[in-house]
């Protein structure tokens, strides 16, 4: 909601200033999100009126002005706007003057002609974009709109004065104004227009509000339209009138245009301004039809199939039967509360005028626009709520303005009434506002507030009755008088209070592990966090896996976030490409955050990481080597710790399928790792393969608590055993099979050595193993160990066909 | 000079001119070993006798006693010399850098979200967490915010599949709560939060950091109190201003928007909040007349900005790992 602070000051004039007003407006919920000037700072402008106009006798296309600028006299101005003549009222910037930019202007020779001064145009002034001409004010030949200037325009407005050849501009156009755009919360309606705002400005400061009386018109008219409620409680009032006999061509006046366009509302006709001006000054949103083309009774009722509308703004609808429409004996006309429609709108032949000032309930509305793709002032107001006692008083104000600058002869006033909303009284205890506030506020604090606001409340001992004004949407419970009160009272004016706090101890379960500790345990071992968008796209989904089924963003923001991602992939290698575009080579990235799967809606929590470049950053006395599985490997298994993770072969169509495994924790899959596929790295844009892991969160999570076993003071005893066997025989497996068949002396059967060679021969490698053995009671003799030794050995050939090497 | 003192001269002097153990140890050979000229002199007591025999003894055991201590010294010297020589080569130039992986850090975000877990767990709340992918019911009705509610276009939503939407706040997380956990309540729920906007200062992406305080007299002071506490540790400045001002959420009643500024710079945006909804505890189990509370949602991507002199949203989502780094 945007409008102009010297509307606003005809209505309630607070003895603050601009910026102070602002600050108030914004600590009483109505947000002030902009204060703009009407227009930047110029000086010596005033309005003149060019008396003639010659040619410049020596340049084609210069003219030479004669104006008055009233009790300044006369000027000679050469002058290069196309459009200037005699007669036309404008702007002149006087011997002396500041333009906009800090321009000077003084009197100048324009080819042998001296020029007293500039005529301006819009841009000139900063009051416009338009160059291309001179800003005409009006013309002075053409009396008329100098009159509906003076005449019409609100005597009280303080700086609308008529336009006076001599007069400042600033003060003629009321330029010295401040355009305040105000956010406001769906919740406050009533605040959509100045009425509003001005009752509001009163309640929170205390200056008086002068809103608009508005009179019934004499009627003189006879002409009327039936009006047929469908559907009582969508419609409960719709009030209405016929005039007749208006000038269609009657312009806008210049003070209306204004304010408008002060509130962003862009002039069309004089009519279609009134019901737009009605609707800022008071909030009724109004509809004016051309009653020539309405056909019978208007009746109100919801579509029907095969109902069709060309809108206003040229789209034409097919007519889903929830939307409420305005007809007439014939067809549909408009929108109800949202738009009206092309056919029955107010045109340059229209001399006689339907006004509508309804009421919708605001049910109808709401959902509406939002289907439909548009907004309108209307709707925008009518789906949160417009006062349902002020259609009447919308129709009799525009009737007004409309016989005061369009003439015509009113008809009488049609006000249709079903059952308006209730408005059931509120209780409100003044012990609940102490409660709820944490201040005690006494109970004619309290009746202060509500006198204040003007809201009808009655007192009970030190309860209260409100009965919430019609035009308040927003009072319903006990609460909102709550916050009325506390709003007026003023959130400033509420103590910070750190009182008593319960002494309950949070539970800190130690065989849960924090999903920040793992982070830590990432970070800590060199590991960069990142963090993506859960959305990514579904060409990087189906890339990685042609099987994929990522959940589709209906509205994406961009075409690549248009699916859920379902690993956290995507985001890992788009940061290892944005990197790499900047020629950072080396990176070590995770990410800890939720993927979305199609099956059950689930939507683990996960771990992924990559590891792109050498296996350390380069640096002295560390070998370059590509950084490959095992580096991560052995950073998953110090980070998952106590937990250990063991690998399985498990292919992913993403990863090297033989360099890549399954994840293991206790038995269950919890996720996988290996070196991203090599079909992947041309598509993706990469010059060689990061090594890739995802973990379930989860499965990290869950950790024993430890329980500490007296350890062995005895000492250990080493044993390596070399084996030859198949390349086919993971060692994994070698090294599961010996810890489980060991006897109880083995206390770490570990692989230290692989090796593959010509004397080993084709096909099959060389393990190297070392046994630890040590008993909790006694010294191990070399005779124990051996045993212990032969019996693995034994174990290897039966299972694996191994051999001691 | 006796014929003794000549041979501990002798061998102070033969010691001295050893430079190395071997040598010295054959040296030694010369003065105490079996033909030394020491032991030499020892056999020849033999051939004296009476006081002379025992003045002869004592002298040489005199003399032996240098001779052995001048071994002794010498071996030391050489052992040091030794010693000393092999640190001279072992030394290393301590200037060389570390060896070894880089540090690693947490995400800017993450790091403000665990500062705020940690001060909030201070004052007893407890940490809770809900899904991305919401349902109509949590994110909107069971916060007061029916279907066509006019507040529903607060939020520009991201609708998926199957009448689901990404949740567009945290709010969803205390509703959840509530189902399961029975008053009196201390939460706070970080997490993402999606909403159709993206510039500078919006992602479409983004945290938000809920808390729900519910409790037998939990007041707006309260809330002002504790919102007041939080950031004073948050900032750890004594610059900080901070005002409530009134505003709208459908789930809140009455509602506020906090800000905030340093000094005299601006007021900023940083969190809403206010006191539970009626409706909300009652949709939820909780009879209002018995408990009350406050419930508000911050924006940590704000929070981090301002603490750490970020000025634009993007950097945070953009993973310049060099920007990162500087989390460490």
């Amino acid at each position: 909601m945007r409008f102009s602070e010297r509307w606003l000051r005809t209505l309630v004039n607070p003895a603050l200033g601009t910026a102070e007003l602002c600050d108030a407006l914004t600590m009483a919920g109505l947000e002030v999100e902009s204060v703009e000037r009407a227009a930047p700072a110029f000086s010596g402008v005033v309005v003149a009126r060019i008396e003639a106009v010659a040619p410049h006798p020596s340049a084609d296309r210069l003219y030479v002005a004669t104006v008055d600028v009233g009790h300044e006299g006369r000027r000679t101005i050469v002058c290069g706007a196309p459009n200037v003549a005699a007669g036309q009222i404008v702007p002149c910037a006087l011997d002396g003057a500041r333009l906009p930019g800090g321009v000077a202007i003084g009197v100048t020779r324009v080819r042998g002609v001296d020029s007293q001064g500039m005529l301006c145009s819009a841009a000139e002034l900063g009051l416009g974009d338009d160059a291309s001409g001179l800003l005409v004010l009006g013309h002075a030949d053409a009396g008329t709109r100098v009159d509906a200037r003076a005449g019409a325009g609100p005597a009280a407005v303080p700086g609308d004065a008529p336009l006076v050849p001599g007069t400042e501009l600033r003060d003629a156009l009321a330029l010295d104004d401040a355009l305040i755009t105000i956010k406001l919360t769906p919740n406050r309606p009533d605040c959509l227009s100045l009425t509003g705002i001005a009752r509001e400005v009163a309640a929170i400061t205390g200056a008086r509000a002068h809103l608009p009386a508005v009179t019934a018109v004499p009627v003189d008219g006879t002409a009327t339209r039936g009006v047929r409620i469908e559907d009582e409680d969508a419609c409960p009032r719709f009030a209405s009138r016929v005039i007749e006999d208006i000038d269609p061509l009657a312009p806008t006046p210049a003070w209306m245009k204004s304010r408008l366009e002060r509130s962003g509302i862009r002039s069309i006709s004089a009519v279609v301004d009134i019901t737009n001006y009605v609707m800022l000054e008071l909030g009724q949103p109004l509809h004016a039809y051309d009653d020539r083309r309405l056909d019978g009774d208007i009746v109100v009722r919801f579509a029907r199939d095969g109902d069709t509308l060309l809108l206003l703004n040229g789209q034409t609808l097919a007519l889903d039967r929830d939307l409420l429409l305005v007809c007439d004996a014939a067809n549909p006309l408009g929108l109800a509360g949202i738009m009206g429609g092309e056919r029955s709108g107010i045109g340059a032949e229209t001399t006689r005028v339907f006004l509508e000032g309804a009421f919708w309930n605001p049910a109808v509305i709401q959902g509406k626009m939002r289907r439909l793709g548009f907004v309108s002032d209307a709707g925008y107001r009518f789906e949160r709520g417009v006062d349902f006692e002020l259609g009447p008083a919308g129709v009799e104000r525009a009737t007004e303005l409309i016989l005061a600058i369009c003439g015509g002869r009113a008809g009488p006033l049609s006000d249709v009434v079903a059952t308006l909303p209730a408005r059931t009284p509120i209780r409100l205890r003044s012990a609940r506002v102490a409660k709820l506030l944490g201040i005690p506020l006494s109970p004619e604090a309290i009746a202060d507030i509500f006198d204040r606001l003007a809201l009808p409340a009655t007192r009970h001992g030190d309860d209260f009755l409100v009965t919430p004004p019609s035009y308040r949407f927003d009072l319903a419970i006990e609460e909102d008088l709550v916050e009325e009160v506390a709003r007026i009272h003023g959130y400033d004016a509420i103590p910070a209070r750190l009182g008593a706090h319960e002494s309950a101890m949070l539970p800190a379960p130690e065989g849960q592990r924090s999903v920040s500790a793992i982070r830590h345990r990432f970070a800590a071992r060199g590991w960069q966090e990142i963090v993506t968008f859960g959305f990514v796209a579904a060409v990087t989904e189906r890339l990685l896996d042609p099987d994929a089924r990522p959940i589709d963003v209906l509205n994406p923001i961009a075409a690549q976030f248009d699916v859920m991602r379902t690993t956290l992939l995507p985001g890992l290698i788009g940061t290892l490409q944005t990197n790499l575009r900047r020629r950072i080579a080396f990176a070590r990235i995770f990410e800890a955050g939720r993927v979305f799967l199609r099956d059950g809606l689930a939507q683990p929590a996960r771990i992924g990481g990559l590891a792109f470049g050498t296996a350390m950053p380069e640096q002295w006395g560390a070998k370059g080597r590509r950084v490959d599985l095992y580096d991560i490997e052995g950073d998953l298994a110090a980070v998952v710790a106590p937990l250990v993770v063991a690998t399985h072969a498990s292919p992913r169509p993403w990863l090297h399928p033989g360099r890549s495994a399954g994840l293991r924790i206790g038995g269950v899959i919890v996720g996988w790792l290996g070196e991203l596929h090599p079909r992947l790295l041309q598509p993706l844009d990469l010059p060689s393969a990061p090594v890739v892991f995802e973990l379930d969160m989860a499965a990290l999570q869950a950790v024993p608590v430890p329980v500490g076993r007296a350890v062995s003071r005895m000492p250990s005893v080493r044993r390596d055993i070399a084996i030859i066997c198949s390349e086919n025989i993971a060692v994994r497996e070698i090294l599961d099979t010996l810890r489980e068949t060991a006897p109880v002396a083995v206390e770490a059967v570990e692989v230290f050595d692989v090796y593959r060679g010509a004397e080993i021969g084709a096909g099959r490698k060389s393990v190297a193993i070392l046994v630890l053995m040590r008993d909790t009671q006694r010294t191990l003799t070399d005779a124990d160990s051996e045993r212990v030794v032969a019996g693995l050995v034994a174990t290897l050939k039966e299972r694996f066909g191994a051999t001691l090497r | 000079m006796n014929d003794l003192e000549s041979i501990v001269a002798a061998a102070k002097a033969e010691f001295a001119a050893c430079g190395d153990p071997p040598a010295l140890e054959n040296a030694k050979a010369r003065f105490l070993g079996k033909g030394g000229t020491l032991t030499l002199a020892l056999k020849g007591l033999r051939e004296l006798g009476g006081d002379a025999r025992a003045a002869r003894g004592a002298a040489i055991n005199v003399a032996k006693s240098e001779v052995e201590a001048a071994l002794s010294a010498r071996r030391e010297a050489l052992a040091e010399a030794k010693l000393a020589s092999q640190l001279a080569s072992e030394a290393l130039d301590v200037s060389l850098p570390g060896r070894g992986m880089p540090a690693g850090s947490l995400h800017p975000l993450t790091r403000t979200v665990e500062r705020i877990e940690t001060l909030f767990h201070s004052l007893g709340f407890a940490i809770a967490d809900g899904p991305e992918i919401e349902d109509d019911f949590h994110n909107f009705t069971a916060l007061n915010t029916p279907e066509n509610h006019p507040a529903r276009s607060m939020h520009d939503t991201f609708y998926v599949e199957g009448g689901m939407v990404l949740r567009t706040h945290t709010s969803p997380v205390q509703v959840r709560w509530m189902e399961t956990h029975a008053p009196p309540i201390r939460i706070i729920a970080p997490g993402r939060v999606y909403r159709v906007d993206s510039d500078a200062t919006h992602s479409p992406m983004f945290h938000q950091v809920e808390g729900l305080w519910i409790g037998d007299d939990v007041s707006f002071a309260d809330l002002k109190g504790v919102f007041r506490e939080f950031l004073r540790h948050f900032f750890e400045r004594d610059d900080l201003a901070l005002r409530f001002r009134p505003s709208f959420f459908p789930f809140t009643e009455p509602s506020a928007e906090v800000d905030m500024r340093f000094g005299d710079g601006g007021w900023l945006e940083i969190a809403g909040c206010g006191q539970v909804h009626p409706n909300v505890l009652r949709m939820a189990g909780i009879d209002p007349e018995r408990w009350q509370g406050v419930a508000f949602g911050m924006g940590p991507d704000r929070l981090a900005m301002l603490r750490y002199g970020v000025d634009d949203l993007r950097l945070f989502y953009e993973n310049d790992l060099r920007f990162l780094a500087q989390f460490a």
